[in-house]
């Protein structure tokens, strides 16, 4: 049993960066004036999340701790305190629901519904498959475009419950529909057309 | 409304190239090295003159903040900090600058950080805008190549670097002193004040924040001058502005405007209408989910600029215009960010972590009714030992949705209590 639920009890043994990662983590600490190494310990997280399947081992806090001369605790109190540090496994596709206001006035709740519908999972849970896994996650900063479903690293936009399976049924497939809004706005333009800006619009 | 000329964002929605060679042919980087030819205080004196006041929410007079740096460089370097951790809910204004406009915000950061005599700027983004991180780095890589940052930034004279720091998901981080602390790789938890940034922040060095927005319209200001900028808007609450218009309208968008602009012109001209019509409005959140709600009677005359809003009880804040019509469960609404503010609260001072947790819960329980009329009250006075109680605003910010909800909806919470106590007297009953 864990210390933490969050933690996942099945750990690796060992961790290390990969070559290319090795010198990512260089290029990384050099950013950084001497001595403020500390200063790449999120960099350095997310770089090993990345090479991990997404989440991040113990052995890896503890190969960053070392290598930027700080307490192991200190490297565990930052993957904790951030939400986007995972430390237990989680599925192919991360699914991260905004449901702040902005995104609930515009339906959320039917985004969420659809992705219950399909795999009987709610907040924090993976479906059976083990491939999917929902996360209810806090303003992802895209509220003209919502409700908006962060998947991995991409944020699709301005879904309903219909828009919302089709981006799973493309996901299942392994061919994601392409990032952005599923209603085809370029941006944050208004849909149907944009009431400022038209003159500069180049022709199509 | 606004003409296309006089807006700084043209290419706010993408359409044209974000890169270098598109960002030329707006008028990004030309010319960069005469604009710092005018001299640190100069600029300074310049960007005071504009009128411009921060766009991150709290609409401090940028170039009064600038003022603040020291004139001499000591030991201690100074540093300029982008805080690009935009997250306070409906508020995403600065995404369109960073994916579309990135070079703005570069020149920005040169001119910005000459005048305030660093040689070094963070950009700290918010760690899910993956993407928009992307973008800006490769913008920052073109901008290197080109030799506009480095050793001789734009030909200046200047050596000037920027350095791009991604977050990992913490909304306190959009706090200055949160933000230092995380881009010195800790905790994002605020520091007391003072001292202030300007005295000891980044790495105890002389620094300033400013928001992407200020940063980004800096260049702008300056080549079309002070008075250009001055010239639009109102008094005191000067220039253009990105508003960001969400929730129950026609078609919400994101729109570059004159500061001062009528709450439903702006609605109506940019973003389709209220859904249903005009007199369908229910509330206006309009600066963010920081600023207290306005109901429809106080949002037929309203003005969208800091001193107008601050007069009605609430504020501009970030811009972020979020729209309810009468379908809206106004008290779910609110209870919803009454957890947002829980969820990120930074857990170091009691009245906030302790405090934003039981706002929830009541919050919770007025949704349904599950309370005594009382109990409106003891909500009430707990927002008041939260706001101002605490080091940093979330606290206040967490009690103001609040105080809006009661002061415009009390009795919308009495009728729910009052239905609920009849529906459970019914039920016992039967």
């Amino acid at each position: 049993m864990s210390i933490d639920a969050r933690i996942a009890d099945d750990q690796p043994d060992s961790f290390a960066f990969t070559r290319e990662n090795e010198a990512e983590a260089k290029r990384i600490i050099a950013k950084y004036p001497k001595g403020r190494q500390a200063s790449a310990v999120m960099p350095l997280l997310d770089l090993a999340q990345r090479q991990h399947d997404n989440w991040i081992p113990m052995k890896a806090i503890e190969m960053i701790a070392a290598k930027l001369d700080m307490a192991e605790i200190r490297v565990l109190e930052v993957a904790t305190f951030y939400t986007m540090f995972n430390l237990k496994p989680v599925g192919t596709y991360f699914l991260q629901a905004c449901t702040t206001t902005p995104c609930w006035l515009r339906g959320s709740d039917n985004m969420m519904r659809c992705i219950k519908d399909r795999y009987g999972i709610s907040s924090g849970e993976t479906s059976e498959c083990g491939r999917f896994t929902l996360l209810e996650v806090e303003c992802l900063g895209a509220c003209v475009n919502a409700p908006i479903l962060q998947v991995n690293d991409d944020f699709y936009e301005d879904l309903d419950y219909a828009s919302t399976g089709a981006l799973l049924d493309s996901l299942e497939a392994g061919s994601p529909l392409p990032v952005g809004s599923v209603t085809g706005r370029s941006g944050s333009e208004a849909d149907g057309g944009a009431t400022t800006l038209q003159e500069l619009k180049p022709a199509e | 409304m606004l003409k296309d000329e006089d807006r700084i964002f043209t290419n706010l929605y993408g359409w044209m190239d974000s890169g270098l060679a598109g960002a030329k042919k707006r008028g990004d980087w030309q010319n960069t090295a005469k604009l710092l030819k005018l001299g640190h205080d100069e600029i300074v004196e310049r960007i005071k003159a504009s009128g411009l006041r921060g766009r991150g929410g709290a609409g401090f007079p940028t170039g009064l903040k600038w003022s603040f740096m020291p004139k001499e460089v000591g030991a201690r370097p100074h540093y300029l900090v982008v805080n690009a951790d935009e997250s306070e809910p409906g508020t995403c204004k600065d995404r369109d600058i960073i994916r579309h406009e990135p070079h703005k915000l570069l020149e920005g950061c040169l001119v910005a950080g000459f005048a305030m005599r660093a040689h070094a700027a963070y950009i700290y983004i918010r760690g899910e805008f993956v993407n928009e991180a992307r973008r800006l780095q490769a913008a920052i890589d073109e901008a290197y190549d080109a030799g506009l940052l480095g050793n001789n930034a734009a030909k200046s004279g200047w050596k000037f670097d920027i350095y791009l720091h991604r977050g990992a998901g913490a909304y306190i981080c959009g706090e200055e002193t949160a933000l230092i602390e995380s881009l010195e790789g800790k905790k994002g938890q605020p520091r007391l004040k003072p001292p202030f940034p300007a005295g000891a922040g980044l790495y105890g060095c002389p620094t300033t924040v400013n928001n992407v927005e200020s940063i980004a319209v800096t260049p702008t200001i300056l080549r079309r001058g002070a008075d250009w900028f001055s010239g639009l808007g109102k008094e005191n609450n000067t220039g253009t502005k990105l508003f960001c218009i969400s929730g129950h309208v026609n078609r919400p968008c994101n729109v570059e405007e004159e500061m001062g602009i009528p709450l439903r012109e702006l609605i109506e001209k940019h973003a389709g209408g209220v859904r249903g019509g005009w007199d369908n409005l229910l509330a206006v959140i309009p600066g963010g989910s920081s600023t207290p709600l306005m109901p429809q009677s106080v949002c037929n005359t309203m003005t969208m600029d800091f001193d107008a809003l601050k007069e009605a009880g609430t504020g501009l804040g970030t811009a972020g215009v979020i729209v309810m019509d009468k379908s809206t469960d106004v008290v779910k609404a609110i209870a919803r960010l009454s957890y947002f503010y829980k969820h990120e609260s930074c857990g170091q001072c009691t009245p906030c972590r302790e405090g934003t947790g039981w706002m929830w819960r009541m919050m919770e329980r007025l949704v349904r009714g599950d309370a005594e009329i009382h109990e409106i009250e003891t909500l009430e006075q707990v927002t008041r030992q939260v706001e101002g109680h605490t080091i940093c605003a979330l606290g206040d910010a967490a009690a103001w949705p609040i105080q809006g909800l009661i002061k415009h909806f009390r009795p919308e919470i009495e009728r729910r209590i009052t239905a609920h106590r009849t529906a459970v007297a019914v039920e016992a009953a039967e």
